[in-house]
């Protein structure tokens, strides 16, 4: 017998030890997701991933597929509230996307797209931090960074190093680098590094890099998130299928 | 009088303590110290540094003064604002330190002082009974510099105010008693004693203690432990601070039981940081039991019983109270609570088998273990079995420690305790329950309100909206910001309250806080947000008024004060006309 | 034919006027469109204050006292407010300046900008005080509807409008609209 859980009634095989969102992706079974990027240890911080099982409110991406779940995605209450945690990151911190070198590239922008964000509703916070230029072929901006922690997770599972960190408490969280001091040109990252290339947002830049496609031209001018959602998770397996 | 005394303990947490003693504060030059001494990356020993209250990346003064912000122990408690008194009177305000670096001043969360009067911890000290004349001449001294053990010592004395002893209070058994029993019954007959007492954890989610020990002692693993936590962080709950004082050797007799149960050989004690000052008097009962054979190897004579005690002290977060918070601060990172499951008994310490028990549990399984489980199970109710030790503060005369059988009344409480005209209760802190007289019947057990230990009392005369606040902002302060709901959402709760108590809310405001209210507690990571808009939504629930009373008819106003949104212009300009002004 | 046209007021407070030249972009369309509308306040017609009207445009964020006094007018003479664009909803571009200090921003410009003449930081009664920080509409008024872009498409301008005229609530479709 195989195993199978039922995700907004469609009934869907999973293998031992994947995830909710593991096995819904590969499913193509879309997910919102934020924090979450396939190869990477799960981290359950953004909560866009949040579904209903049997009742309770989890994070898809932590919590483990076991038989006979019943499990609730596509809902309207469960996209409202996605669509409240999404105005909480924009608020949070400065994203004007106008301004922003990553706009059209950017996943918490093609989110707000796919949950038919129109507006922020809430009051802007306009977080004063700490930017970053001292790299000579990288900037971070980190009134941008959602804490998603994916820099963090690829510096140390996939590059080898560990470039980045999360400090601070509360509101007041923000991305520390890791060197002597504290700024990217003294840290070992490299362009080519996952960590410089998978931050959702504008807050992890490749300098000179950022008009070379024409805004109008970019990925989420063209697609979906929920198709490049998709994508990255058939990538990560094509590549699990040739290891 | 003396400043507790240093722990011998190499952890990352004392250690980045006693380098803030020698230089005021965490200096660049410690994180890299540090991280070579421990061989960490630098960002992690600053992410660590940076998490905790009671670590500074810049020097305080040499008297550091950190109010507890309270609604019992609080700078406001006496009805006075004696944080302000005090910045004022020596010159300096809150959150900073003065330029020639004597005294800093500040604020924290409840120090668990609630039955003491207003309170402050001095130097990791604590101060009770503060008044404005205390306060006076407490500026006197630190003007005149005088150490800190010359001050008068009853303003540090803290009695245990245990007004109402029951099954646990009445005993404290001789050490070594429980742990004789335990080693001629066996372990598996003394887990079945515990299972069979029905012992619910007393920290307020009352999973099954004996339920813990077993699944913790069959889960496999290269070590198990046993960790006390005693962190006791919920604002207006202090009696394991009284048990701690009172009762450390059963809690110690209790984690030594639990360890010969589930086979560990290694506990720890994690100590909430404003109760530092307790340390000294711990250790010391740890080296006795050390003495007596009670801790160490070979305990008692039994050749494979190995077990011994660390204490780890922590440095001001509440949300190392959540058992895998705790169990991240124990391995030195920041006390963000792990995804679950695993759950501890499972994956907890170094991703051992762990039992994180509180004080109360581990001193009833102590005394269950050597009593029986019916000296137990007479008391209480069906699903309560045994005593509750309660913290009692607020608008009451004898505030303290009180110990009652499970499925007593509320109202029972607060006549006991002398609370008279009581408008409303918050059972087990501000993640708890805020009732209403209608609810005082009702019974303090699992099955009914459930109870972490503490009750703050307000009554008629109290602003319940400005204990709102107060709880919003302590939310606020001890979200932990690892997940979009609560780092955002306490903060937004916040804002939205402000709005509300300054009279400046709509009908539609109301409406808005009550959604951001569930969305935050349905959506958290952990127990802490999804709690921390409790005190809100029952205060909608139960005090309808209290809300409706200060809206404005207005059916949309400013999310902020638009005429003061002009004053920097208007102090740039130096303009007062009638354009440099705004209606709001 | 109807009888009675639809009054629209537009304006543009802390913006570029990007959005009303995209309006602009409607080109022939307009023709059509003015079958139905009239313009009341706005740039387009130079009609300084509002009549009541039963749309209102506005472009832009609030950086200043008139910006709120000009958008209270708007509220309150318009039935239905729609925030147009990226600076109107979350305050855009201008609201960069919110990383700063509102005296350290007026320093660098009137101060120890180059070139500056006589430096003096104006304040005039006639000019408006500048608020500490810029800010979004709905920080201050109640908002009907929201249409995002930097700035809206002619389209854009288009559907809504015609959803509205036709008396239906506007509806702006998930993955229909962009923030650039």
């Amino acid at each position: 017998m195989q195993n199978t859980i039922i995700i907004d009634g469609q009934e869907i095989i999973f293998k031992d030890g994947q995830t909710i969102m593991d096995a819904a992706l590969a499913a193509k079974i879309y997910i919102p997701h934020l924090c979450h990027y396939p190869g990477l240890t799960p981290h359950g911080n953004c909560k866009l991933c949040t579904v209903n099982l049997g009742g309770k409110s989890v994070s898809a991406c932590t919590t483990p597929a076991m038989s006979g779940q019943q499990i609730s995605n596509n809902t309207a209450e469960l996209n409202e509230a996605r669509t409240t945690v999404t105005q909480m990151l924009f608020i949070e911190g400065d994203h004007i996307c106008p301004s922003c070198e990553k706009t059209g590239n950017c996943k918490l922008q093609a989110m707000a797209y796919h949950l038919g964000m129109l507006d922020e509703h809430f009051s802007p916070f306009y977080p004063r931090r700490e930017i970053d230029a001292s790299h000579p072929a990288i900037l971070l901006d980190r009134s941008r960074c959602i804490l998603c922690d994916l820099c963090v997770r690829a510096s140390r599972e996939i590059d080898g190093k560990n470039v980045f960190a999360i400090a601070g408490r509360g509101i007041a969280a923000h991305l520390i680098v890791n060197s002597s001091s504290g700024k990217l040109v003294d840290s070992d990252i490299d362009v080519s590094d996952l960590a410089t290339n998978i931050c959702p947002v504008g807050a992890i830049l490749i300098k000179e890099q950022s008009y070379t496609i024409p805004i109008g031209k970019r990925i989420y001018d063209q697609q979906t998130i929920v198709e490049v959602g998709l994508q990255e998770a058939i990538s990560e397996k094509t590549k699990h299928d040739h290891d | 009088m003396p400043i507790a005394a240093e722990s011998q303990s190499d952890h990352l947490l004392h250690v980045l303590y006693t380098l803030q003693q020698q230089h005021q504060h965490i200096s660049n030059q410690s994180i890299n110290q540090v991280a070579a001494e421990f061989n960490l990356p630098i960002s992690q020993v600053i992410a660590v540094a940076e998490f905790y209250s009671f670590f500074y990346r810049s020097p305080r003064g040499r008297y550091h003064l950190l109010f507890s912000n309270c609604t019992s122990c609080g700078y406001l408690a006496t009805g006075k604002n004696l944080l302000l008194a005090l910045g004022q009177r020596l010159g300096v305000v809150a959150g900073e330190t003065r330029a020639d670096e004597l005294v800093s001043i500040g604020e924290t969360s409840c120090i668990g002082m609630c039955d003491q009067g207003a309170a402050l911890l001095i130097n990791g000290l604590p101060m009770v009974g503060l008044d404005a004349d205390r306060i006076e001449q407490a500026a006197q001294l630190i003007t005149a510099e005088t150490p800190i053990e010359y001050w008068p010592a009853e303003w540090f004395y803290i009695e245990d105010h245990i007004h109402q002893p029951g099954l646990l209070l009445e005993n404290n058994g001789s050490p070594g008693d429980s742990l004789r029993v335990a080693l001629k019954c066996g372990a598996n007959e003394t887990l079945k004693k515990i299972q069979q007492s029905g012992l619910r954890g007393r920290g307020g989610a009352g999973f099954s203690t004996g339920k813990k020990w077993q699944f913790c002692r069959d889960a496999p693993g290269l070590e198990h432990y046993v960790i006390c936590n005693a962190d006791e962080g919920e604002p207006g709950t202090f009696k394991d601070r009284v048990l701690l004082q009172n009762y450390a050797g059963a809690m110690f007799e209790g984690m030594t039981l639990c360890a010969f149960v589930i086979g560990a050989e290694k506990g720890f004690v994690f100590l909430r940081g404003e109760y530092r000052y307790l340390l000294a008097h711990l250790q010391t009962i740890l080296r006795q039991r050390r003495q007596s054979g009670l801790l160490g190897k070979q305990i008692l004579g039994q050749n494979s019983f190995n077990f011994d005690i660390e204490i780890v002290v922590g440095a001001g977060a509440y949300i190392c109270g959540e058992e895998s918070a705790l169990i991240e601060a124990l391995e030195g990172k920041p006390g963000i609570p792990r995804v679950r499951p695993p759950f501890p008994v499972t994956q907890g310490y170094l991703g051992q088998p762990t039992v994180v028990n509180n004080v109360e549990t581990l001193i009833a399984a102590a005394h269950i273990n050597l009593h029986g489980s019916d000296w137990f199970t007479v008391i209480g109710t069906e699903k309560s079995t045994g005593s509750k030790i309660l913290s009692i503060s607020g608008d009451c005369l004898s505030p303290g420690v009180y110990e009652y059988p499970f499925g007593i009344s509320i109202q029972q409480v607060l006549d006991d305790c002398g609370a008279a005209n009581v408008q409303a209760v918050q059972v087990s802190g501000p993640s708890g329950k805020l009732l209403g007289a209608a609810d005082f019947k009702r019974k303090i057990s699992f099955e009914d309100v459930s109870c972490g230990g503490s009750l703050l009392i307000f009554s008629q005369h109290q602003d319940l909206l400005a204990v709102n606040r107060n709880f919003a902002n302590f939310f606020t302060h001890e979200s932990c910001g690892f997940c979009t709901p609560c780092r955002v959402g306490t903060q937004l709760l916040k804002n939205k309250l402000a709005k509300i108590i300054n009279g400046r809310a709509t009908v539609d405001d109301v409406a808005e806080i009550k959604h951001l209210g569930l969305l935050t507690n349905q959506y958290s990571h952990c127990g802490l947000g999804q709690t921390a808009a409790n005190h809100i939504l029952h205060s909608m629930e139960n005090f309808p008024d209290v809300f409706a009373g200060c809206l404005t008819d207005n059916s949309y106003t400013p999310q902020f004060d638009l005429d003061a949104a002009l004053e920097d212009a208007r102090q740039i300009t130096l303009r007062d006309d009638d354009a440099a002004h705004l209606k709001n | 034919m109807t009888t009675t046209k639809i009054r629209i007021a537009t304006t543009s407070l802390a913006g570029c006027f990007g959005c009303h030249m995209s309006f602009l972009d409607m080109d022939e369309r307009l023709v059509a469109l003015l079958e139905h509308v009239e313009f009341n306040r706005s740039p387009l017609t130079d009609i300084k204050h509002c009549d009541p009207c039963d749309i209102g445009l506005v472009e832009g964020g609030l950086c200043n006292a008139e910006n709120i006094k000009v958008l209270r007018e708007f509220r309150a003479n318009c039935k239905i407010l729609i925030a147009m664009g990226a600076c109107a909803i979350n305050g855009g571009v201008p609201a960069m300046r919110n990383h700063f200090d509102l005296r350290e921003c007026l320093e660098e410009v009137y101060i120890n900008g180059t070139g500056v003449e006589q430096p003096q930081i104006p304040n005039d009664t006639e000019l408006p005080l500048l608020l500490d920080k810029v800010r979004p509409l709905s920080d201050v008024v109640q908002v009907d509807y929201y249409l995002p872009g930097c700035p809206p498409s002619a389209n854009d301008f288009l559907r809504i409008l015609s959803q509205l005229l036709e008396g239906k609530q506007a509806v702006i479709p998930a993955n229909s609209f962009h923030f650039d």
